[in-house]
């Protein structure tokens, strides 16, 4: 009934049948696994990664099932629900743990479990050597379960379910490396900061259900008409800072970075490719609210703008790989995020990035991890340079990557971010010139910061021949060395494995850099990846294959009105803007040689720029210090007032008691003596009230 | 005879009962006292009974002998006990229970 009632704006929801009749399945693998290898505990050290990697390729499989069935349906029963069971239900509250499957929740489960799949496969390579491997698929196979859950939910608290089990997993796996303080300070750092982006999503849901009772998309989405404007923007104003905090975006941007202390894989999968895109999810799932809410969309618009725009001008300043591919993904998603502030016209554009940024930027990951499993773990690219002799396979998946991101012509993001240019220049003048203007100005940016990259890792003077490798005392392969026995273990160390003598200064370097190509099991998944980057921006974007499949989830494409440039005109410019910032990083990286310590003294844009945009020290002011004084006030508060008054009534009671106390002398005679004083004033008072 | 004159016995036996309470410090005496100044009120229940022409007084005054029986009971085997227990029947030296 209430899916007639909606038929006029949404589509009607239809039950799951036939192979969708199961789609439980898809999560509950992956979940067993995690079950499997937790409770297993060591004893399933030796096959874990096997288990690990088996679940998610089983959900794929599934996932690719569901999506052959989805195809084959007309376009207006594509969206279906599952529901499984009541979850819990409380007076008018019934909440239904259900699947929703419709075009959007495929095409993330196939996301998902698809480079999730190939980056557990990566993993069982990566991790080798490590003792907790099998932690490691457990934790990643949590991680895939509650982001699928998040996806498939039909409801907001199923979301909410999702929300909060990859935020424990992604907390588990940046702290992965137990033994490191800084791994340990940026979990912390990455879940207390989503902790806030939480909030506002809890209080959304809260909010719908005062309103509507109900907190299943299907009711909510059809009923939302009836709440007040006002109301309308709170709801999407509190997810969009929901989003923030998931997605990395302004505000709550600062913990994304952090979160490259965990192992590359999980940045790869969790920290580029899936999680962090939760709030781009949120966003399109919730368009129904947010195309009620104009001025939500507009702050989704502003916060993406101002985010692609912090993240290009932070990842020029780095030198660290994985902290200027991290806040590329910053950047990135604050473009997914515009998009989709940007209502129907955006949808499909934010969500084809989405998909062709999980592809490159998952590559491009795994392809930096294969450069420090062949450079002892190294991360500064200043120690780098050289490298494209050394590791092939990483250095040709790594240009597709790259070349995919900074919108080489007739790659994915290409087609993808031209999109979302084309979107953004649309609506009124100021509008379309701040946000095209930002949009355009940060694929210049991109392509500055990822030049720089590719040209400081793998080209110029090899830098690493001059330089021994930095070992931290954590790292647990230097303890296996210290140990005598570790070499008969049977692996060898990660440095010895497959190095091959390369030119007469080998001989020199026992302790050296030795850099040599990863084991197939990691580089098969790095070249899928890059076929993917190449191939996925014109496969989604050209003849709105992506869009079509979207309509029946998140609406028709629209057409983009009153652009400010000619939609026509976008793919030239943003290739010279692209031509210009790689130009730029030629000249300043890649003609003089890099010096091997990072300059001291540089301009005031760089200072900032390696300062975060002094992200840090404003949080660090306005939040943690105020917060600090705030408690420390309490704290004094308590101490000398609550307590001061609870302590003094008991002194004041307990002093006065004592001199009291000392009126019982124990002589019989004295009492008698008080007995008689009161007998004669209780007589003289009777009297005193009788006689007159 | 006038009934003030045994009023005013009852007065001066209880008034003496009184001091002997408050000064004396051997508690048989106290106890004696005690006894002098039940029945000092005793006479004064009598006295007005038989000015009010009612039997009232009097019943209470046989109350207030069956009580003192009884009381010199438990009074004097305490008294006792302390005096087996100190060698001493004083009354300011049992002054334990104090603060």
């Amino acid at each position: 009934m209430l899916a007639l009632l909606a038929a006029d704006q949404l589509p009607p929801v239809g039950p799951a049948t036939g192979a969708a009749s199961a789609a439980w399945v898809l999560v509950a693998l992956p979940a067993l696994g995690a079950l499997v290898l937790f409770l297993g505990g060591t004893r399933t050290d030796r096959f874990g990664h096997v288990v690990g990697v088996a679940t998610v390729l089983g959900s794929f499989v599934y996932g690719v099932v569901l999506f052959v069935q989805a195809l084959a349906l007309p376009g207006e029963e594509r969206v279906r629900d599952l529901p499984l069971y009541e979850w819990f239900g409380s007076g008018s509250l019934s909440v239904e743990f259900g699947l929703r499957l419709d075009p959007l929740s495929l095409t993330f489960v196939l996301l998902i479990t698809g480079v999730g799949s190939l980056i557990h496969i990566y993993s069982v390579g990566y991790m080798s050597h490590d003792e907790h491997r099998r932690k490691f698929f457990a934790m990643l196979n949590l991680f895939v379960a509650s982001m699928l859950i998040l996806v498939l939910g039909n409801g907001f608290l199923t979301l909410y379910l999702g929300w909060e089990g990859v935020g424990l997993a992604s907390y588990l796996l940046i702290g992965f490396y137990v033994a490191r303080p800084l791994a340990a300070s940026a979990a912390k750092k990455a879940f207390l900061m989503n902790r806030v982006g939480d909030v506002g999503l809890a209080l959304a849901i809260f909010i719908l259900f005062q309103q509507l009772g109900t907190t299943q998309y299907t009711e909510v989405f059809a009923r939302a008409g009836e709440m007040s404007t006002g109301t309308l923007t709170a709801v999407t104003l509190l997810l969009l800072l929901g989003a923030c905090g998931k997605s990395g975006q302004f505000p709550l941007q600062a913990w994304l970075p952090d979160a490259m202390e965990g192992p590359t894989p999980v940045s790869a999968l969790i920290h580029a490719a899936t999680m962090v895109t939760a709030g781009v999810y949120l966003v399109a799932r919730t368009h129904p609210l947010y195309d009620l809410a104009p001025t939500g969309q507009l702050a989704v618009t502003i916060v993406g703008a101002v985010t692609l725009l912090i993240g290009a001008i932070v990842g020029c300043a780095y030198d660290d790989i994985k902290k200027v591919l991290a806040y590329s993904t910053v950047s990135q998603i604050g473009y997914m995020m515009l998009a989709v502030g940007l209502g129907p016209i955006g949808y499909a554009a934010g969500l084809a990035h989405l998909l062709a940024h999980g592809f490159f930027k998952a590559g491009l990951f795994l392809g930096a991890g294969s450069v420090m499993h062949g450079m002892a773990d190294e991360t500064d690219m200043r120690r780098f340079g050289g490298l494209w002799r050394h590791l092939p396979i990483t250095f040709g998946t790594f240009t597709l990557g790259y070349l995919a991101l900074i919108g080489f012509p007739f790659l994915s993001g290409f087609y993808s971010k031209d999109a979302i240019i084309e979107a953004s220049l649309g609506g009124s003048l100021t509008r379309g010139w701040l946000l095209g203007g930002a949009a355009l100005l940060g694929a210049g940016l991109t392509a500055f910061y990822m030049t720089r990259l590719m040209l400081m890792t793998f080209f110029g003077a090899e830098r690493w021949r001059e330089l021994t490798p930095r070992r931290a005392p954590w790292d647990p392969q230097a303890e296996s060395e210290a140990r005598p026995q570790a070499p008969e273990a049977g692996h060898g160390t990660r440095s010895d494995q497959g190095s091959t003598p390369i030119g007469e200064l080998d001989h020199s370097a026992p302790h050296g850099y030795h850099p040599h190509e990863s084991p197939s099991v990691m580089t098969v998944p790095m070249i899928l990846l890059a076929v993917g980057s190449a191939g996925a921006g014109a496969f989604l974007v050209i003849g709105e294959r992506l869009g079509g499949w979207l309509e029946p989830a998140v609406g028709p494409v629209g057409e983009v009105s009153d652009a400010v440039i000619p939609t026509g005109l976008v793919p030239g410019i943003a290739s010279v803007l692209m031509v210009l910032g790689a130009g730029i990083a030629y000249l300043s990286v890649g003609r003089k040689p890099v010096p091997v310590e990072r300059p001291a003294r540089v301009s005031w844009p760089v200072r900032a720029a390696r300062a975060d945009l002094y992200a840090n020290a404003i949080n660090e002011g306005l939040v943690a210090r105020p917060g600090l004084w705030l408690s420390r006030a309490l704290v004094y508060l308590d101490n000398r007032g609550v307590d001061g008054a609870v302590n003094g009534t008991a002194a004041l009671l307990g002093g006065a008691s004592g001199r009291a106390r000392r009126t019982q002398t124990g002589f019989v005679r004295s009492y008698a003596l008080t007995m008689l004083g009161g007998s004669l004033v209780l007589v003289a008072a009777l009297l005193a009230v009788t006689l007159p | 005879m006038s009934p003030t004159n045994y009023l005013l016995l009852s007065a001066v036996l209880f008034a003496i009962g009184t001091v002997g309470v408050l000064v004396r410090r051997n508690a048989i005496v106290v106890f004696m006292c005690v006894e002098l100044m039940l029945n000092a009120v005793n006479l004064s229940l009598v006295t007005f009974a038989r000015l009010n022409g009612s039997l009232d007084g009097q019943v209470m005054a046989f109350f207030v002998m069956v009580v003192a029986a009884a009381e010199v009971v438990v009074g004097l085997s305490i008294i006792m006990s302390i005096f087996r227990a100190r060698r001493t029947a004083s009354v300011d030296d049992a002054n334990l229970l104090k603060y």
